[in-house]
């Protein structure tokens, strides 16, 4: 397979700035709006109390299995996957 | 890529799952034939010492099968560990003692604002995966400093680094230890110093003979018991209030009954509307600089802390490294979404109580037992005799004589340790809940020892010390580093320094702002250089450093130096001349210092820079160490070609690892 690590690299990079702004948005952003979500109420959880006690806590666990097969698929793509 | 299987290791991670399956249902049947043996009238303190002294015993005599005469295993567990089995170990090298203890309690009396723990020490993790974790595996280090000296030109990095390492992992190893007396003297009743040094032994006994490769078979172990102690009271809880036993579906109820009670309280007369913190309502501990504030700073700590980054040293391949990051994760949330739920239930537990008019010489049985601990008072006196509650609170006007609200203060290590006995659960939960107290508190404190003395052994000692030193002499090194670093953490937490234990909130402000600003931009900038990297981490560790020491040690000084950027109110800001005016007048002697006492009290709630606390010190240490490090390097000649060349085969994941050990027999030939 041919080895490209120029883009290898900038599918990397880039994969890296997708995870980086969904973790700004499920770290900080979705949580500046706490009052308005608590209005919305899911089986007695106020959706800004549940986002930051459950929410955000499962967006992060399903991003990071997401990020490792994604990550796997650009390096097996590129030719630059371990054996 | 393959990795060798080394004599004696290949049936053993083989079998991993056998193994470990074999552990669980044997640890299953053994809280089971405890539960039984208690039926049949074994007195408690019987079953809380076979718990403790089981659990530690298995530990032990892992931690003796996994020892090891080579480097490699030693340093890295022959990076061999699979994914999952290391997720769990980081799981159990992660959670502190505090976290499975206090963070419940945490939650119960802060509400919403609480959770900010609980974002910030999972988000980092995210962190840890994308930026940092596959490149430091690839690079092929030993320990975290082992990198900074081969991207930034050597010793004075790697100096630094060990500096840094040492400095947030010192203090949090002893409040690991510390933790692991508190546990131990509570529930089985052992003296406070004793119970420090035998954690002490059985902490060595589990990471002395076999290094990282110890550690990590016993923290799988570990792992497992503090879960299924922190999982199973609140399960039986949520099974027997609301039927499902799936509490973190069903504490929303509890939440929406939780709400009604409050205002009911208010009403009634038992809360202070001015004190009660609505449990959903936000931002009534922290405004909302802080409370994003802290999320960040935890954040960017966890992906900093060397003991946490060295876990992901241990895999068979960079593609393992990365599934394990994200196994860790899903390992730690297990815990974390179930500690709201755990709030959720006791706050409810008790402001039913409270709501209903409980009399003060009507409290329940389990205030008194950890009233007797001095962990639950009422009225400001300890929960023991009746007569002085009712005292106590007699001596407040227009007392009601039924408990209130703002009358009981709950420690925040009660809520966990007294569930089971609130819901009226056997002994034998209480036990569990201790085991797993004490798994917690021992897995974090082996993690942070094996990270200190590492860097002691490896990095000053092999690399800068005595490069031309056997392997042999370099492990009677190791492990002697260990046992003075081991002794040196259980002295100091035997003394109960308050200040110390307070500082470990510092480890993850000091962590983000020491390593991750080099870290990061050693692998995604190329163009970061020695200079730049050096004095960025000086920069950032010191204005770190300043803030933290400055604000908590001198907060008279800082508050006159920096008024200017503090939020002090104008009230605040006249009581602070006041208090200046009376210490200056006050007559040498015991009234200076009291006077000066108060004004350094007064001090340390308005010293800031616009009003950030002191656990966010990161907030101003990260953006100057990252700034640092681009002004510095653009200044400066840009790295050499070699250097470069390493950076573009640290991102590459394939290829030979970038340090390669002659002799070690690592993965990755």
């Amino acid at each position: 397979m041919q080895i490209n690590a120029e883009r290898h690299w900038s599918r990397t990079s880039g994969l890296m700035w997708i995870m980086m702004i969904l973790w700004a948005f499920f770290s900080f952003f979705v949580h500046f709006f706490v009052d308005t979500l608590n209005t919305i109420k899911i089986m007695g959880f106020p959706l800004g109390f549940y986002m930051a006690s459950q929410g955000s806590l499962v967006a992060f666990v399903v991003m990071l299995f997401t990020f490792s097969s994604r990550q796997e698929a650009i390096d097996r793509q590129e030719g630059v996957a371990e054996e | 890529m393959a990795t060798e299987t080394k004599a004696g290791g290949g049936s053993f991670l083989d079998n991993l799952g056998k193994i470990y399956a074999l552990y669980t249902g044997g640890f299953f049947a053994f809280v089971i034939i405890l539960g039984i043996l208690e039926q049949l009238g074994v007195p408690n303190k019987w079953i809380g010492y076979g718990f403790v002294f089981l659990t530690i015993a298995v530990y032990a005599v892992i931690g003796i099968l996994s020892r090891t005469t080579d480097v490699g295993e030693y340093y890295v567990a022959g990076r061999s560990v699979p994914s999952v089995y290391n997720g769990m170990a980081t799981g159990a090298d992660w959670m502190s003692g505090a976290s499975f203890v206090g963070m419940a309690g945490t939650l119960m009396l802060l509400g919403y604002d609480g959770l900010a723990f609980v974002l910030g020490w999972t988000g980092g993790y995210v962190l840890v995966a994308v930026l940092i974790a596959p490149f430091l595996r690839k690079f092929g280090a030993y320990t975290v400093p082992d990198f900074f000296a081969a991207r930034y030109g050597g010793g004075f990095a790697r100096f630094l680094a060990v500096l840094v390492l040492i400095s947030c992992s010192f203090t949090y190893v002893v409040a690991q230890i510390y933790a692991c007396g508190l546990i131990a003297s509570r529930f089985l009743d052992i003296d406070f110093t004793i119970a420090v040094y035998a954690g002490l032994a059985g902490i060595l006994m589990c990471s002395m003979l076999g290094g990282m490769k110890a550690v990590t078979w016993t923290q799988v172990a570990q792992y497992i018991v503090l879960i299924v102690a922190y999982l199973t009271p609140v399960i039986i809880l949520s099974a027997k209030k609301y039927g499902i036993p799936i509490p973190q579906l069903t504490y929303g109820q509890a939440i929406a009954e939780i709400t009604n009670l409050e205002s009911s309280m208010i009403s009634k007369g038992l809360a202070d509307a001015k004190t009660l913190k609505p449990h959903i309502k936000p931002f009534t501990t922290y405004d909302p600089l802080n409370f994003f504030a802290l999320i960040f700073c935890l954040m960017v700590g966890t992906a900093s802390l060397p003991h946490i980054l060295m876990r992901y040293f241990t895999t068979p391949t960079i593609r393992e490294a990365r599934s394990s990051v994200a196994w860790s994760l899903f390992f730690i949330f297990l815990l974390y979404f179930t500690a709201p739920a755990y709030a959720a239930f006791s706050k409810l537990e008790v402001f039913t109580l409270i709501e209903k008019g409980t009399k003060l010489t009507d409290l329940p049985a389990w205030m008194y037992t950890y009233g007797k601990l001095g962990l639950v008072k009422v009225c400001n006196v300890d929960v023991k005799v009746v007569q002085d509650i009712v005292a106590a609170c007699g001596k407040i006007a227009n007392h009601p004589g039924l408990l209130r609200w703002q009358d009981l203060n709950i420690n925040t290590d009660v809520i966990v340790l007294s569930t089971p006995e609130i819901a009226g659960m056997p002994y034998v939960i209480a036990g569990l809940v201790a085991a797993g107290g004490l798994a917690a508190a021992m897995s974090t404190a082996d993690g942070l020892l094996l990270a200190i003395a590492n860097a002691l052994s490896h990095d000053i000692y092999f690399k800068m010390v005595n490069p031309n030193a056997p392997s042999a002499t370099r492990l009677i090194v190791s492990r002697i580093l260990l046992v003075l670093v081991a002794i040196a953490a259980a002295y100091v937490a035997s003394t109960k320094p308050a200040d110390i234990l307070s500082m470990v909130a510092w480890a993850f402000s000091l962590a983000a702002a020491g390593i991750f600003p080099a870290l990061v931009l050693g692998v995604w900038w190329k163009r970061a250089n020695t200079p730049g990297a050096l004095i960025g981490m000086i920069f950032g560790f010191g204005v770190c450093m300043y803030y933290l020491v400055g604000t908590r040690y001198f907060a008279v000084s800082f508050h006159e130096m920096w008024s200017w950027l503090g939020t002090a109110t104008p009230a605040a800001t006249a009581k602070f001349a006041e208090l200046k005016a009376a210490w200056v007048a006050a007559a040498p002697g015991a009234a200076k210092d009291a006077a000066f006492l108060a004004l350094d009290k007064h001090a340390q709630t308005i010293a800031s820079w616009w009003g950030v606390r002191n656990i966010s010190a990161a907030l101003f240490g990260l953006p100057v160490g990252f700034l640092t490090i681009f002004i510095v390097s653009l200044l400066t000649p840009a790295p050499s070609k070699a250097v470069m060349d390493m950076v573009d085969a640290t991102r590459l994941p394939s290829g030979d690892l970038i340090m390669q050990e002659k002799g070690a027999m690592v993965g990755g030939h």
